[in-house]
């Protein structure tokens, strides 16, 4: 590069910097000023990609690699920045006042805890997620294991198989939860009907529609599970499996005494995984129940929100009932819990990463 | 050697009656499209009482509704999830790239602050998240609610953590020594980076794609929460919500419109069943 083409880059590259902070001084100059202009937006947008032209185009040897790096960090970080951290900052915050969704008026501090734990039904929704959570981990695993040793024997069409099982994994909760309402409720009633007469419909009561919810849960998630545990499966030393048939081990002895120490940490990664999806679900419990339910005599109030888990909880908190301050409280003990969750199996991987 | 072959039928009759409970509800959706709305509540099983001339009526109802507006939610779920995988990858990468090679407390703090935020669940951030960008969209003009540049923002944002963490862990794995020869050439850094490291990085991509697309083209929370029950757009997902919500009992009209939001994902599944499958277990297993 001769000294001549570096001037002019140098020339190019401070003016384009320099028209475009002027463009953002000035879009930013109409938005305090409350302008009508409609196209500040644009041109902020504009200024900030000719700013980083300019930057990039910036004739330096020695620095041209950390301007790339910034270049290159910059887009998601921040949208990383806007979406994620500013809202749980500002959410952790709003906790902690009277906001209503758009502005707040006095700090109240920890009343919006109080207030949440003297409410039966969230506290009900707090046992029913844990209860859901605990059914969930250990059926799905077991499901999902079964299903995962059935298509690692040597059956014929295992593709197939493995398929259909995953197959409910791709569908979004809000359609499954839907297909399922109308299995409930049209199609197993009608089998009911002809075995036993009655014609009631399980998503009815609230203990049988609770058992649904975990029967749709079992039936999308499993297969995913499975997936995970063929891997597992799959990675087990073929001549410690040749060791212990020529010992003289049956089938079910080197099941259990050699494949499941074997996938271990396979199981740690499934069973948290099975834990924080069920302590998240959304879309299944509101689309096969809407959180109805009734529950006759829960700390001496009448619910009727039975099968209403947490998050659902939450939203019905602060969209339907617009208390936006107590759902976000709310919403931060549920983050509370899930990050205890999480160290936990960091603290359990670990430890079994030192073992081995 | 009679046994032998006694265990491996039963093993078969097990996995096709599991085959056949999971594929069931598959099968009612597909079946019941074909029926008249009575016909579906006097016998959802059998495979009576569907005709494909009523497919065809069901199939215009659904499109033609203006309540459902299929079309128009298709496109713009399909426009939001392209873009979302698209500003994904590319964003994703570069940051990846950055935060892997230049070894400095800044990329690791980075790396750490990515790791950590995975475990934030949407539900703490949907709340302020609205309102931020409800003040976004007044700070510069363009509205970011109710809006596909909005909700695109929102997933690069959402998908960034996962999307940096299984790429770094890949390009860990590319020598170095490539981009010491490149450099050593004469080759700029972003030019490494676009000639040599991005085109390496084709296997995770796919994989990362196959994740995020899962998840964006079946969301419902987020673009709910950002469009509105009763906006004007609407992703397929909330589409739906909003069609069952106002047409309860109707099966014939919700199952279709069922049908047609899973087509799609199943067509997808048929030509990329492998990749989907293995990069739903390495996004798991990472």
């Amino acid at each position: 590069m001769n000294n001549q083409d570096t001037v002019r880059n140098k020339v190019v590259s401070l003016s384009l910097l320099f028209i475009g902070i002027c463009m953002m001084v000035w879009a930013v100059f109409l938005d305090f000023t409350n302008s009508a202009v409609s196209f500040r937006g644009p041109m902020l947008i504009v200024g900030v990609i000719v700013i980083m032209i300019g930057a990039y185009l910036y004739p330096t040897l020695k620095n041209h690699r950390k301007i790339v790096n910034v270049l290159f960090l910059f887009p998601l970080l921040f949208t990383f920045g806007v979406t994620v951290i500013i809202p749980l900052v500002l959410g952790v915050f709003y906790s902690l006042t009277n906001w209503d969704g758009i502005r707040f008026t006095e700090i109240i501090g920890f009343g919006n805890y109080a207030i949440m734990f003297k409410e039966p039904s969230f506290v009900w929704s707090i046992f029913i997620t844990v209860l859901f959570v605990i059914f969930n981990m250990v059926l799905v695993n077991v499901v999902g294991f079964a299903l995962a040793l059935l298509c690692t024997s040597n059956l014929k069409g295992i593709g197939f198989f493995r398929a259909a099982y995953f197959l409910p994994n791709l569908i979004g909760g809000i359609v499954l939860g839907y297909i399922w309402q109308f299995i409930f409720n049209n199609v197993l009633t009608q089998v009911i009907f002809k075995f036993f007469g009655s014609q009631a419909s399980i998503l009815a009561k609230t203990n049988t529609a609770f058992i649904g919810i975990i029967v749709v849960y079992i039936w999308q998630y499993a297969g995913y599970i499975m997936l995970i545990y063929i891997t597992g499966l799959t990675q087990v030393p073929k001549d410690v499996l040749e060791a212990s048939q020529i010992d003289g081990a049956n089938k079910i002895a080197t099941l259990f005494k050699i494949k499941i120490p074997m996938i271990a940490s396979t199981i740690t990664i499934c069973t948290f995984l099975t834990l924080t999806s069920a302590f998240k679900q959304f879309d299944v419990n509101m689309a096969l129940t809407n959180g109805v339910g009734s529950v006759a005599n829960f700390m001496g109030d009448y619910l009727t929100n039975g099968t209403q888990m947490l998050a659902l909880n939450i939203y019905n908190t602060a969209i339907s009932k617009n208390s936006y301050a107590l759902g976000q409280a709310k919403a931060v003990l549920f983050f509370i819990i899930l990050a205890c969750v999480s160290l936990l199996q960091v603290s359990i991987s670990s430890k079994k990463e030192v073992e081995m | 050697m009679k046994k032998k072959t006694m265990i491996s039928i039963v093993i078969t009759i097990i996995a096709i009656i599991l085959a056949v409970y999971i594929l069931f509800p598959f099968y009612l959706v597909f079946m019941n499209s074909f029926k008249t709305a009575n016909g579906i509540v006097a016998n959802p099983i059998a495979i009576t009482g569907s005709r494909f001339s009523q497919w065809l009526t069901n199939l215009s109802n659904v499109i033609n509704n203006s309540n459902f507006n299929f079309w128009y939610a298709f496109g713009t779920s399909m426009v939001i999830t392209c873009v979302s995988l698209f500003l994904l990858a590319l964003f994703g990468s570069m940051a990846a790239w950055v935060i892997c090679r230049n070894k400095t407390k800044w990329s690791k703090a980075i790396y750490m602050i990515f790791i950590a935020s995975m475990i934030i669940p949407f539900q703490v951030v949907m709340l302020p998240l609205i309102s931020t960008f409800r003040d976004v969209g007044k700070f510069i003009g363009i509205s970011m609610l109710q809006s596909v540049p909005g909700i695109v923002f929102a997933y690069c944002g959402f998908g960034g953590a996962m999307t940096v963490f299984i790429l770094t862990g890949f390009i860990k794995n590319i020598p170095y020594e490539l981009e010491e020869a490149a450099n050593i050439d004469g080759c700029s850094p972003e030019g490494i980076f676009f000639r040599i490291i991005f085109p390496l990085l084709k296997p995770v991509i796919t994989t990362v794609t196959i994740l995020n697309g899962i998840w964006i083209w079946n969301d419902y929370l987020l673009p709910s929460l950002m469009l509105g029950q009763n906006g004007k757009v609407k992703t397929l997902p909330v589409a739906v919500q909003a069609f069952v919500g106002s047409y309860v009992k109707q099966w014939d009209l919700i199952l279709t419109a069922a049908l047609l939001n899973i087509i799609p994902m199943i067509i997808i599944f048929l030509f990329a069943q492998k990749q989907i499958m293995h990069g739903m277990v390495e996004g798991a297993i990472k």
